[in-house]
């Protein structure tokens, strides 16, 4: 057996990871998978960059930002596997909430009247809102700017942004330290059901199909155990089809409840899974779809374009120097060459392209493939937006206009 | 130099601040990772920080580092990335570093090879003390089970540990376990000991 240790921080994001060693998936591969729970992104990803582990569960633009050198030590990480797509929520403790669309299911449902009704609401407040994001580097934090921008708020002058591990979220909402957060679930449902907060975006609205954790790897290690890789890909694969079966949910919200896993009670996790959110406490429930996906639609495979989308929302916020070089940096992370080898003949829908425009489907559609039966679903921007990976500057410059 | 020690158990913040005093450094502040620390932390404006690799307050005083005004210099993890066997030796130990950019990298190794030692004596500690405390646990669980045999079956002390001893035998479990098993039975049989 070749012995792998991946970290992973409590979320219900990691479940690729925990079900291949759970259900037997790297077993079969001859792969002893040992998990090591980290308390904080930080403390993860000195894990993964130091050599302590060999791969890590981890924010896509946390990867990105540690290979560009913007995050503490440099260090080249490669990320052959998404492990999933979706499944962030923002939650607003209930005094802020009231001034939004008292109708939840419309107030999900349509982010642009929404952010709307969140900028005027932040005039109204008593103080500049406090928001909880958990990393600068995550997709959740690029994701809020995102939609917030457009309506004409600028996150780093009409908020506060403030740094928390999602586990003291609820805490400090209690505490009147932050007014709302967004964060990767069960944490978000965990704040509604105590009675803190109300949903007032769920990522899958704001892009429906918006890269979120990948498997990332020293880049070095990555090359040298070329063999090793193609096993944990593949024993990855099996457990993310097993994890996207609703008939597995059930047993999947248990096993992530484990306290050395996610720690926290199924019914906080079974609600992201089902696509069938609580938006606050008491209400029925709202259906949202593709709240998470792990492996329909090549969800593992890591798009390039994924890459450069989330590259240009840090040059977008200031958090990087544009550069040729750093663009290519930045897209070279996603290494869709390597989920091609190690999938290559298992008779996974394989994309033939690796590059493609974000944001342009608005129906499922079938696609160019190496194999039969590859069907991407929607991933529309809530405002209309479509990403060019080729026009990255053109891009960025309508933002501005 | 002044160090900051950023911790939310407040023994081996102690065990650490003892043995840096030791060491002839006296300007060492305990900072609790609670509300607004990093507030704390910029004011107190540190040359070295050290900080549990398990608190999940890093990514919060990492996001301080990259936007405080109040720490005019970068702040790096380790002095010298080179050296590994160092890094290793501090990840393993659950001790994480942030020193000011510039600082030499000899006036910071002591502190930080005092840190990864009295972070392994803490851990030795907290486990001596864990299991001394199940040892106790224990210890009473046999007496509990002992009373209730003596009891129901009007047994001495020294007959009814002698028959938890021959079932924890027979069965291959250990004396505790089996003391657990018969309490849990006389609790829902409805017994009283």
């Amino acid at each position: 057996m070749t012995r792998i240790s991946a970290a992973f921080l409590p979320l219900t994001d990691s479940a690729v990871l925990i079900a291949a060693r759970e259900k037997g998936f790297a077993a079969e591969q001859d792969i002893a998978l040992d998990l090591i729970r980290s308390e904080s992104w930080a403390t993860l990803r000195d894990r993964l960059v130091y050599g302590q582990v060999q791969a890590a569960h981890m924010l896509a633009p946390l990867a990105i930002a540690v290979t560009l050198g913007l995050s503490q030590h440099p260090a080249a990480l490669s990320a052959p596997f998404k492990l999933s797509v979706n499944g962030n929520v923002f939650v607003m403790g209930t005094a802020f909430a009231a001034a939004l669309d008292p109708d939840i299911a419309r107030r999900i449902g349509d982010p642009i009247a929404t952010a709307h009704d969140f900028a005027g609401a932040i005039g109204l407040y008593r103080r500049k809102p406090v928001i909880g994001i958990v990393h600068r580097f995550s997709c959740h934090a690029l994701l809020l700017r995102y939609w917030l921008g457009y309506a004409g708020i600028d996150p780093d002058r009409d908020l506060v942004l403030r740094v928390l591990p999602p586990s003291l979220m609820g805490a400090a909402l209690e505490a009147g330290e932050i007014d709302g957060f967004i964060a990767g679930e069960p944490w978000s449902t965990v704040a509604v059901q105590a009675g803190l907060a109300e949903i007032v975006m769920v990522g899958a609205r704001v892009w429906q199909r918006g890269v979120e954790k990948v498997l990332a790897m020293r880049t070095g290690w990555m090359e040298d155990n070329a063999e090793v890789v193609d096993r944990l890909l593949l024993a990855l694969d099996r457990a993310a089809a097993w994890c996207d079966d609703p008939a597995h949910h059930g047993e999947l919200a248990e096993l992530l409840s484990r306290p050395d896993y996610v720690g926290r009670p199924p019914e906080a996790i079974l609600p992201t899974l089902t696509g069938r959110l609580v938006a606050r406490p008491g209400d029925a429930s709202v259906e949202v779809p593709a709240t998470i996906l792990f492996h329909r639609e090549a969800v593992g495979f890591p798009w390039r374009s994924h890459a450069l989308w989330i590259y240009s929302q840090l040059v977008r916020w200031g958090m990087a120097e544009p550069s040729p070089e750093a663009e290519r940096q930045a897209a070279d992370v996603f290494r869709s060459d390597i989920y091609r080898r190690a999938l290559a003949g298992t008779g996974a829908p394989m994309p033939g392209a690796s590059l493609k425009v974000e944001g342009a489907l608005s129906e499922p559609m079938g696609v160019g493939s190496h194999s039969a039966g590859l069907v991407l679903g929607p991933d529309r921007f809530f405002d209309g937006r479509v990403f060019d990976p080729a026009d990255i500057d053109g891009y960025l410059a309508a933002f501005r206009r | 130099m002044r160090i900051v020690i950023v911790d939310d158990t407040g023994l081996r913040a102690t065990v650490l601040e003892d043995g840096l005093r030791d060491a002839g450094f006296d300007d060492i502040h305990i900072v609790p990772p609670r509300g607004g620390f990093v507030a704390r932390i910029e004011r107190l404006a540190p040359d070295v920080v050290l900080m549990d690799l398990g608190s999940p307050s890093r990514d919060t005083l990492e996001e301080m580092l990259v936007v405080s005004r109040a720490l005019a210099r970068p702040i790096a993890m380790f002095v010298d990335q080179s050296d590994d066997i160092m890094i290793g030796a501090a990840i393993d130990a659950g001790v994480s570093a942030y020193v000011v950019d510039g600082l030499r990298k000899e006036r910071v190794k002591p502190i930080l090879d005092l840190a990864i030692r009295r972070f392994n004596a803490f851990a030795r500690l907290q486990s001596e003390l864990d299991e001394a405390k199940s040892a106790i646990a224990e210890r009473r669980t046999i007496d509990r089970a002992k009373a209730i045999l003596m009891k129901s079956r009007n047994l001495s002390e020294p007959d009814a540990y002698a028959l938890l001893r021959s079932t924890a035998m027979n069965q291959g479990r250990r004396i505790a376990e089996v003391a657990e098993a018969l309490i849990t039975a006389s609790d829902l049989l409805g017994g009283a000991a």
